[in-house]
């Protein structure tokens, strides 16, 4: 099958590469009809998350059809079409009867490598370096999916692909980052960031009763999409993010504030070159300018939701903001599993229609120009789609026949 | 911690869980010192200690008192500042012995100084000056300590240049009944220790061994279990004859709360030394606990998700080396794979055991 596979920094490739089998009693083959890139792919596109391997299989959002069950998978059948969550998880640890999926004890074989990292492993995830598992990814024609009984959730045939494809994460990642900051009526949320994930942090802050949500960026079509989504938008270039938003909230700061940008996060000039160069000498491993600005401007007693994605350390955390205003700090990788059947039951009543993100649809084999395009926001891209059964040739990207323009 | 510093070295931890309890099998009187050919016994220590007060002793006297000693070992006085540095040298050793938790190195440097000693009289024998009679007398009483340094250092060093020993622990999500019972079946054990190729329950608490090491080579043991407390504690120790002597102990603890098992495990392997040996040693990898910790994950994937988790880059093994790409194997990959789940699924969780509780 063909595959796009990861070759060292900023270089992948889509090359051919055997096809996936039943390793386990609870794998299951999908055959992909939809995968996408994530902005988390840009941390290993760039080279920031260690234990990469020349020939890795990326992508960690993908569905399609099932077409192989392992022994012990009795709840999916060969035919049926599933969205497939990013973490892996067994369902029968301490932490998946806890419904905290993204730490499953029993999913990442190279565990020993994520103790020594970060003191205890978290799950394993598809495509997402030897960290956490070493599992080959979906940006592919064909993916091993493991513990088939626990993750995968099947879709019904009248939804397009684009409108449940983000179940396997960004849309849960964005609705745990706002369910995170215990929305009460009538709060104001703040959000860092507006690439995908934060797109549906601002929905779903909605969704979850906010009465305001600002969301801050720099680029245009991104702030462009959050006004659209019901945000007011702060550009962190033109206005000073923290005098922008006190003014906002009457000088309180929001009610709570969601960190949807991570460990590459791009700021005013000084301070992005000041955390630049360190992160350039292995002084920090991540840039948490957004982090920072957010804790300084959450109101006393908020919270701060991070699900932005970090890998390592930072520094000039500043803590005594946190402790002496007695801030709530709750992060973590999105638990998918527990989120996928009430948030498909959101676009099944049609509350919500994820297919807003979708910028641009390629083929897999044009995976190395999307991950250009995407990592220097080229022609105005947030979200592209990759068709492993499309050549490029106009209507004959499957399910699509719903038009989408931004 | 700081009951698993005190509970981890081996056997340590069993000795209240052994004692306390009646054991329901024949080796009651399982000996904990024999057990532990990495550690030393309290007399050796108490040796070492003696000789370490020793030193310090003589050191003193010859510090202080050069031309006394030199009179009673019937040497010429002109040797005081000889005899002085030799004091330094003796309360160096009897400092080095104390500093030291295992005074290993102590104890050898003092035979250094014994042979140092030994020689010097010697010379100082051919002296006109000397007392014959004198400097035998003294040549005696230092090869007699001389005597009890080497017993002493060989004593401390038997063990410590071979023995391995490793602990490692892990929460498994079933009750402790159900973790013992699995792991008394050692015919278990292979399907996640990956050294091990198989173990055959020859009964009456014996069993015999086979694991692989490098390069092909084989090597088999025996073993009898020593304590056998159901759902609480196993231990097990190699008989005679053993190609590696090894030793091992497995308790079971309910954990807080009813969230399973905490599982503790201390292995400790004294090869039998020379080739044999040496190779034994590397067979058990340069980092012991990693081994027990990653044989202890995929003894909790065996017992929770009934087969050992693969990814594509671990079809190989889980260590740093042997990681592959992560995409799928090819055919003739497969086959050379280790530890398939095809060969460790016995479908331990199919049974419906997994119900939830």
């Amino acid at each position: 099958m063909r595959a796009n596979c990861w070759y060292g920094k900023t270089s992948v490739s889509v090359e051919e590469v055997p096809d996936p089998q039943i390793l386990n009693q609870r794998d299951a083959i999908v055959k992909i009809s939809s995968t996408a890139i994530c902005g988390s792919d840009l941390h290993l596109y760039n080279g920031f998350i260690p234990t990469m391997q020349r020939g890795d299989i990326l992508g960690h959002e993908f569905m399609g059809e099932v077409v192989e069950v392992g022994r012990e998978v009795t709840n999916l059948k060969v035919g049926d079409r599933v969205v497939v969550p990013f973490p892996i998880a067994c369902g029968k640890c301490f932490f998946c009867k806890e419904q905290m999926f993204s730490l499953c004890e029993n999913s990442n074989p190279n565990a020993w490598m994520a103790e020594k990292m970060f003191g205890h492993a978290a799950s394993g995830i598809f495509g997402y370096s030897h960290l956490t598992g070493g599992f080959a990814g979906g940006q592919a024609e064909y993916a091993r999916v493991p513990f088939a009984d626990v993750g995968p959730i099947k879709v019904p045939d009248y939804l397009s692909d684009e409108q449940v494809l983000f179940l396997s994460d960004i849309f849960p990642t964005g609705y745990m980052g706002a369910e995170m900051c215990d929305i009460k009526p009538g709060d104001t949320i703040a959000i860092w960031g507006c690439g995908p994930v934060g797109q549906f942090s601002i929905r779903s802050a909605f969704l979850l009763g906010a009465e305001r949500v600002i969301a801050i960026d720099q680029v245009p079509e991104r702030l462009r999409m959050a006004e659209q989504g019901g945000a007011e938008t702060i550009n962190y270039e033109e206005q000073n993010v923290y005098e922008a938003l006190m003014d906002k909230t009457g000088g309180r700061g929001p009610d709570a504030c969601i960190d949807d940008v991570g460990m590459e996060a791009h700021g005013p000039a000084a301070i992005f070159a000041y955390d630049r160069i360190k992160q350039a000498m292995m002084l920090e491993t991540d840039r948490p300018h957004a982090l920072r600005e957010a804790i300084m401007c959450c109101r006393n007693g908020g919270v701060i939701s991070i699900i932005g994605v970090y890998g390592g350390f930072i520094d000039k955390f500043p803590i005594g903001s946190v402790m002496q205003r007695s801030l709530t700090i709750k992060t973590g990788q999105a638990h998918v599993q527990r989120y996928m059947r009430p948030l498909l039951q959101m676009i099944e009543n049609g509350d919500i229609d994820p297919t807003f993100v979708v910028t641009h649809r390629m083929p897999l084999d044009e995976a190395p120009r999307a991950f250009d395009m995407f990592k220097n926001k080229e022609d105005n891209c947030i979200k592209v789609v990759l068709k492993p059964d499309w050549d490029g040739t106009n209507g004959s990207a499957k399910d699509d026949s719903y038009t989408v323009v931004h | 911690m700081a009951t698993n510093e005190e509970t981890g070295r081996f056997g340590l931890g069993e000795r209240s869980s052994i004692y306390d309890r009646p054991s329901r099998s024949q080796g009651a009187n399982y000996s904990v010192e024999r057990a532990r050919p990495g550690l030393p016994s309290t007399s050796t220590k108490r040796l070492a200690q003696g000789l370490g007060w020793f030193s310090i002793g003589l050191g003193l006297a010859e510090l202080l008192a050069p031309r006394a000693i030199a009179s009673i070992s019937g040497v010429s006085n002109k040797h005081t500042g000889l005899i002085r540095l030799y004091g330094l040298r003796e309360i160096g050793a009897g400092i080095t012995i104390f500093a030291q938790k295992k005074p290993t190195e102590g104890v050898w440097s003092r035979v250094v100084g014994d042979a140092l000693d030994l020689t010097s009289l010697g010379i100082a024998a051919t002296d006109p000056e000397a007392k014959l009679g004198r400097v035998a007398f003294a040549t005696a009483n230092v090869l007699a300590v001389t005597a009890l340094d080497v017993m002493c250092a060989m004593q401390l060093s038997n063990g410590s240049n071979h023995g391995i020993h490793a602990k490692g622990t892990c929460v498994v999500n079933l009750p402790p009944e159900e973790v013992y019972r699995f792991w008394r079946d050692f015919q278990n054990l292979p399907r996640f220790m990956r050294h091990l190729e198989a173990v055959h329950d020859m009964g009456e608490g014996r069993s015999h061994w086979k694991a692989k090491g490098p390069a092909g080579m084989e090597v088999e043991w025996h073993a009898t279990i020593i304590a056998d407390v159901p759902g609480e504690v196993i231990t097990w120790r190699s008989l005679k004859g053993s190609d590696v002597d090894n030793a091992g102990a497995v308790r079971f603890e309910r954990a807080p709360g009813g969230r399973g098992t905490i599982v503790k495990v201390n292995i400790e392997y004294s090869p039998i030394g020379g080739v044999i040996g040496a190779t034994v040693a590397k067979l058990f990898g340069e980092e012991p606990e990693q081994q027990l910790d990653d044989d202890l994950r995929r003894f909790k994937q065996v017992m929770e998700v009934g087969e050992v988790v693969v990814s594509d880059a671990t079809l190989l093994g889980t260590g740093y080396m042997e990681q592959r790409p992560g995409q799928p194997a090819s055919a003739r990959e497969l086959k050379g794979a280790e530890m398939l789940p095809s060969e460790t699924a016995t479908n331990y969780g199919s049974e419906g055991r997994y119900t939830e509780r």
